[in-house]
């Protein structure tokens, strides 16, 4: 921090503001209590805004690579066609289905969902806008978010349906598989940075020469684009959605679903892709810092737009990617989706984890 | 699988992935071709050729070319057209059979154009005027021949002479006989010569506006 920038619009004014009052007018627990709850409610409400915000962009993104104008008759431009979605989606009914295993079926949807709020919560959204801080974040962001998959085969095995049950066995062939190239490329990363912390990965990364996808240039790029192609098939979307697979499947693990537990499917589904690219835009991108480049006017310039909106930025550019993805690949087999782990993306990382090492001993990288 | 075949089969996929991707990529950009139907009523395109609803064009002096041959009726598939004529006594004594009324059910019509390829006359076509939704099925059922109509004779040799001032229209006045199907809408003023002595009845002009009433 050589330079003394002021950050005007930054978030954590008022979160400081927030703890100060709390701290002087009640005593410690209470404080901590009330924080709790605030970021508790915080967290879920951006939650869900950022899951309508991410449909509605969806739809639109989709409908223009499809020729087509997409949701524009709700509110100016269709902005409000995702809140009547989700009205509508809150106010219908849940079917009790019969010869389901009852406690599992309805236990299935939170396990997803939980798993991808907790995911959720480790993330940076901007400068001093973290509620999950741990030292080793990104083996916490993992093994968190791989708890989904617990919840979409449950309730493809509780659903008593020959469909479910095989998406949901699809599903975990494919999560299993694609977890190790998502870790790994993540691992690549870690060697560079030499930390898991995540705000201490994005501290580090303060210009644009010091982002980790520049200053580990070639490695650091193809683990790039294998963390997006990994995390891209491990929620499920684009040419990797056989565990939903309308023309064989129904609708895979979720199809006897109906009404909120569908929507919870539904959400962490979204929210799922949002997280990939969160933590794509936290270990590579720079997360919320603004591009900077070392010259003081244009980094002021830079720096009076706040983190946050920054973070959102790359984030919802590497959703845009995403959906470009997905919208141009046919879906993949089964035997072509293992072939392109086990047989190109693994050997790939495991060589790219050797090259960055020699990288990082014989210090190739841009200091 | 060799060693380089692995390699050149995984650039190879790399590079038709990074091709497919500049595909959709321009297809994002390209102009959009959803028509906002209601809103774009003033500047919608319907193709010549979309066939919506039968008509039988009728010129400026409310003249068909419909003989009532009732070969349209016959080669209809599903019986929409009905085709009532009537025999009627010309001047110089003969029987002649003229169309009284041309019923066209377009509840049952598939729009198969038959009608209107086996028409000897050229009295029939389809348009393209598609917004034809109706409260009951009763308003389907519509007749084509306006009230009062007639049907256009053959043209005669006599109305070669008559123009004297303008040899510019003299085309333009012989044009609706040969040609039925363009003859309704031209704004050919005058053109009293082609019309042949006394048929049914001198056509009126609020009878027809009734006619177009009933249609709606």
């Amino acid at each position: 921090m050589l330079l003394e920038i002021s950050h005007p619009a930054e978030l954590y004014h008022l979160t400081n503001w927030l703890d100060t009052i709390l701290q002087e007018n009640l005593p410690e627990w209470g404080a901590l209590l009330v924080k709790f709850v605030l970021i508790g409610v915080a967290l879920l409400s951006a939650y869900a805004v950022i899951a309508l915000l991410l449909i509605y962009g969806e739809r639109k993104i989709t409908a223009f690579f499809q020729c087509r104008y997409g949701p524009n008759r709700v509110g100016k431009w269709g902005i409000i066609q995702s809140v009547a979605d989700m009205i509508k989606i809150l106010i219908k009914e849940i079917i009790y289905i019969d010869n389901v295993d009852k406690f599992l079926f309805y236990a299935a949807p939170f396990f997803v969902i939980v798993a991808s709020m907790l995911t959720f919560g480790a993330i940076p959204f901007g400068r001093g806008l973290q509620a999950v801080d741990f030292d080793n974040g990104i083996f916490y962001v993992l093994a968190v978010s791989s708890i989904s998959i617990i919840g979409v085969l449950l309730a493809g095995w509780a659903s008593n349906n020959k469909y479910s049950m095989i998406g949901a066995m699809r599903s975990g062939a494919q999560f299993v598989s694609y977890e190790l190239s998502a870790a790994l490329a993540l691992m690549t990363v870690v060697v560079l940075s030499g930390t898991m912390n995540l705000s201490t990965i994005v501290a580090q990364q303060e210009y644009v020469y010091n982002w980790n996808i520049v200053r580990g240039h070639i490695p650091a790029i193809i683990a790039f684009v294998l963390y997006l192609i990994s995390g891209h098939a491990e929620t499920n979307r684009g040419p990797f959605d056989l565990p939903e697979a309308e023309s064989e499947l129904t609708a895979g693990y979720h199809t006897e679903y109906s009404g909120l537990q569908f929507g919870f499917f539904y959400l962490a589904e979204y929210l799922n892709m949002f997280i990939i690219a969160s933590i794509a835009t936290t270990v590579f991108l720079g997360g919320w810092q603004p591009i900077q480049i070392g010259v003081e006017g244009f980094d002021q310039i830079m720096n009076y737009i706040p983190s946050f909106v920054w973070f959102f930025g790359k984030a919802f550019f590497l959703v845009f990617l995403s959906l470009w993805v997905r919208w141009t690949f046919p879906r993949l087999r089964i035997d072509q989706l293992l072939n392109l782990e086990w047989k190109y993306m693994l050997p790939i990382n495991m060589v790219n984890l050797v090259v960055m090492v020699i990288v990082v001993v014989y210090g190739f990288y841009i200091k | 699988m060799t060693v380089s075949q692995y390699f050149s089969g995984l650039f190879k996929g790399i590079a038709s992935l990074i091709k497919g991707l500049t595909v959709t990529w321009k297809e994002l950009w390209t102009p959009k071709i959803t028509q906002q139907y209601p809103e774009n009523r003033a500047t919608l395109v319907i193709s010549d050729r979309f066939r919506a609803e039968l008509v039988m064009p009728h010129d400026e002096n409310n003249e068909h070319a419909c003989t009532a041959c009732g070969i349209c009726q016959m080669n209809c598939p599903n019986g929409t057209i009905k085709v009532i004529s009537k025999t009627v006594e010309t001047e110089d004594g003969k029987k002649k059979k003229i169309l009284d009324e041309y019923h066209y059910d377009q509840g049952m019509c598939t729009f198969c154009n038959l009608c209107v390829i086996t028409c000897p006359s050229d009295a029939i076509k389809f348009e393209n005027t598609f917004e034809n939704a109706v409260f009951t099925r009763g308003k389907l059922d519509l007749r084509l021949n306006r009230e009062g109509s007639k049907m256009r004779e053959k043209k005669k040799p006599e109305p070669k002479p008559a123009p004297t001032a303008a040899t510019a229209e003299a085309p333009k006045a012989e044009t609706p006989a040969p040609k039925p199907a363009a003859a309704e809408v031209k704004p050919v003023a005058e053109a009293p010569e082609v019309k042949t002595a006394p048929a049914v009845e001198e056509p009126k002009a609020p009878e027809v506006k009734n006619d177009t009433e009933t249609k709606e």
